[in-house]
């Protein structure tokens, strides 16, 4: 079983949800990325999500748009990101790391090589934002060769065919986009959600995450009666964003707003009716 | 083995492409986010649905007859044919469509789509502006919402467009990210589509973005060539020698030649924006000097980095100032049918000078691209031959851009 499966199967077997929390591979700088994975770690962060720099992030807002910004202009690319997995990996063996982005760099380096490379640096998972499973299945093939998990989004606009198919695909967990729009837009409606997550299930037994929209450990609370794990990533790139030129206030806040997620989604939630 | 050779000896059916989910054999097809793939599948019944609905058909024709203005002439431009010297070269005149461009041909078949799809917000994305105000004109006849994303560059360099946008209603939102050009209209377009999907409707100005784009903008456009054909054969009895066409994301070229694909008689050449030459970074012509990616929604060439990163482009010509180009024209440069050549900034300027001064008509900056490309072939032919170039748009919305370039002050 992947540190992926691994993980979930931990948090479910302690009755807690995961906390899988995104920041961009390279945002502010490249020395920036590592020492942040292991605080995300240390705040209560079970998976993380690097996010693989690119020129035209078309599923972001504005937000994950300049962090892409702000990694390219330091110099990460897909290679470096590789290698900062690969520096994370020396000191933490256990926290499952997925990456995330879009599909160009990737066709560039090459499906074989890319999933060989991400194995090697010690990568768990996948999840290319703008590859669809109808164009997927060499990519699919490449990562399942080198025991990596390909994470597939299901949105509110999907289809129960397409759930079905998706699901069967499914390694890792299936990551449920909250809502219609970019990274970090709108407003939740947990009951929605809620009756989409219970589609998914009835598809695949293979957890599921969800994201788009998460901004505090109550939002955080609040999915996670609904989820198996909660994705955050705007909120969290949104303090690198608030500080960019002091490292120690950019690792103070991600550790706090981290504490604040993980506290949400350990903490049972008291529904007050009117 | 003889089974095997007359396959590969086949002549290609460019009327099966693209197959039923968007691909041009390796181009094409549909990378985006998921939450845009029902929308797509959607749009794509529908267009299925409509394009074979003799009413829909009717409604469109009629439109494209007494709103746009079709069809439009094919003139043969005699006087700058004698300075030339050879081929005979003709204009389809897209620069009389309304509007000022062939733009029209597309938005008005997508605005009358979104309408039997019950959408009543239109989002499109612009670069010269052109599509944008094509857009705007259908949506202020349809009664329909227009929000139009501009890259904040172009907003500068084309503010007659964005003035023009603006009297018909519709709101521009210049857009601050990337390269602030034409890509990044696109992205947020789409970002635009994926946060409204219900009720918005995105009709994307050129032959690129997922699956059905390509083939329904190639097919809106398609009327170009298909009355180039007619005219031909009219005035002459026969086809052209052959056609030029400016390649930016590809609509108008791929509009006129889709109807020759399988004429094998008629040369067709495309010309895309060499800049300041392919030899520099600064230029916008990816069939010539990229390489195959993925980006906006298709596989294509693309101007890209070693890291798969899309690069800045530079064209003197807004609306060729574009990293990718339509999956089919990365298919035709493939199968060999198709000639792409990159003509510079300084060409297309010194072919935008002649065709005013020796016609009377004053070419987009994009169409002067396929003008300068016509001059040099022309010359290399025989008078008796046929050259048809498709004079895409009207240039008066660039003469703020020449004379910038040329140090005037107007």
């Amino acid at each position: 079983m992947s540190r992926i499966g691994h993980r979930f199967d931990q948090r479910r077997a302690e009755q807690r949800k995961t906390l899988v929390t995104y920041l961009t591979g390279g945002d502010p700088h490249p020395q920036a990325t590592v020492p942040l994975m292991h605080r995300l770690v240390d705040a209560g962060a079970d998976v993380i999500e690097v996010g693989m720099p690119f020129s035209d992030p078309m599923a972001d807002g504005p937000v994950i748009q300049s962090a892409c910004d702000r990694a390219l202009e330091g110099g990460t690319g897909l290679r470096g990101v590789l290698e900062m997995v690969r520096d994370f990996r020396r000191t933490d063996n256990d926290t499952p790391v997925v990456l995330m982005g879009y599909l160009n760099p990737i066709e560039q380096i090459g499906y074989q090589a890319f999933a060989r490379d991400a194995a090697a640096a010690g990568v768990d998972g996948v999840l290319t934002v703008d590859l669809p499973p109808e164009e997927g299945s060499e990519l699919v093939e490449a990562l399942l060769s080198h025991s990596l998990d390909p994470i597939w989004l299901v949105a509110p606009t999907t289809r129960m065919e397409r759930v079905n198919a998706i699901c069967g695909q499914a390694s890792g967990f299936v990551y449920y986009v909250s809502l219609k729009g970019v990274t970090g837009a709108g407003t939740l409606d947990v009951d929605d959600v809620g009756s989409h997550v219970d589609t998914i299930r009835q598809a695949t037994r293979t957890p599921v995450g969800v994201g788009f929209g998460v901004r505090s450990g109550h939002d955080a609370a609040r999915l996670g009666q609904v989820a198996d794990a909660v994705v955050v990533g705007t909120a969290i790139v949104s303090r690198i964003a608030d500080n960019v030129g002091d490292d120690g206030a950019i690792g103070d806040a991600v550790e706090a707003i981290t504490r604040e997620l993980r506290s949400g989604l350990d903490t049972p939630v008291v529904e007050v009716t009117d | 083995m003889s089974n095997v050779i007359q396959a590969i000896e086949a002549p290609v059916d460019y009327g099966e492409f693209p197959d039923p989910l968007g691909h041009f054999g390796p181009y094409g097809g549909r990378f985006v986010p998921e939450l845009l793939m029902a929308p797509l599948e959607e749009l794509a019944a529908a267009y299925d649905r409509f394009r074979t609905d003799a009413e829909f058909q009717a409604e469109l024709y009629a439109d494209l007859q007494y709103y746009v203005g079709r069809p439009t002439p094919l003139y043969f431009a005699r006087h700058w044919t004698e300075r030339v010297g050879g081929a005979q070269l003709y204009l389809k005149r897209e620069d009389l469509d309304h509007t000022g461009a062939h733009k029209i041909n597309n938005t008005m078949g997508q605005a009358l789509l979104a309408v039997r799809m019950g959408k009543r917000r239109i989002v499109a994305e612009t670069g010269a502006g052109q599509h944008g105000v094509a857009t705007a004109a259908v949506c202020a006849r349809l009664g329909l919402e227009c929000i139009v994303y501009m890259g904040a560059e172009d907003v500068r360099r084309q503010s007659v467009n964005v003035y023009r946008m603006r009297l018909m209603g519709a709101r521009v939102v210049p857009v601050d990210s990337g390269t602030r050009t034409l890509k990044d209209a696109l992205n947020e377009a789409f970002r635009d589509w994926a946060a409204n999907v219900d009720d918005t409707f995105y009709i994307i100005g050129t032959v690129a973005g997922p699956h059905p784009y390509p083939e329904m903008v190639r097919d809106f456009q398609a009327v170009i060539g298909r009355e180039t054909r007619e005219q031909c054969l009219e005035q002459h009895g026969r086809l052209p020698d052959a056609l030029v066409a400016c390649v930016g994301g590809g609509s108008n070229a791929i509009g006129m030649f889709h109807p020759f694909l399988g004429d094998t008689g008629v040369a067709i050449y495309g010309a895309e924006a060499g800049g300041e030459g392919v030899a520099t970074e600064r230029h916008a012509a990816p069939l010539s000097a990229g390489r195959p990616g993925v980006l906006h929604g298709n596989r294509t060439y693309l101007m890209e980095n070693a890291d798969g990163q899309i690069m800045p482009t530079h064209s003197v010509s807004a609306g060729l100032d574009y990293p990718g180009v339509g999956p089919e024209h990365a298919w035709l440069k493939d199968t060999g049918r198709v000639q792409y050549v990159a003509v510079d900034d300084d060409d297309a300027l010194a072919a935008f000078h002649n065709l005013a001064q020796l016609e009377g008509i004053i070419p987009a900056l994009e169409t002067a691209h396929a003008i300068a490309y016509a001059e040099k072939l022309a010359a290399d032919m025989s008078s008796d031959q046929i050259i048809v170039i498709n004079c895409s748009g009207r240039g008066d919305k660039d003469i703020n851009t020449v004379a910038e370039v040329e140090g005037m002050d107007l």
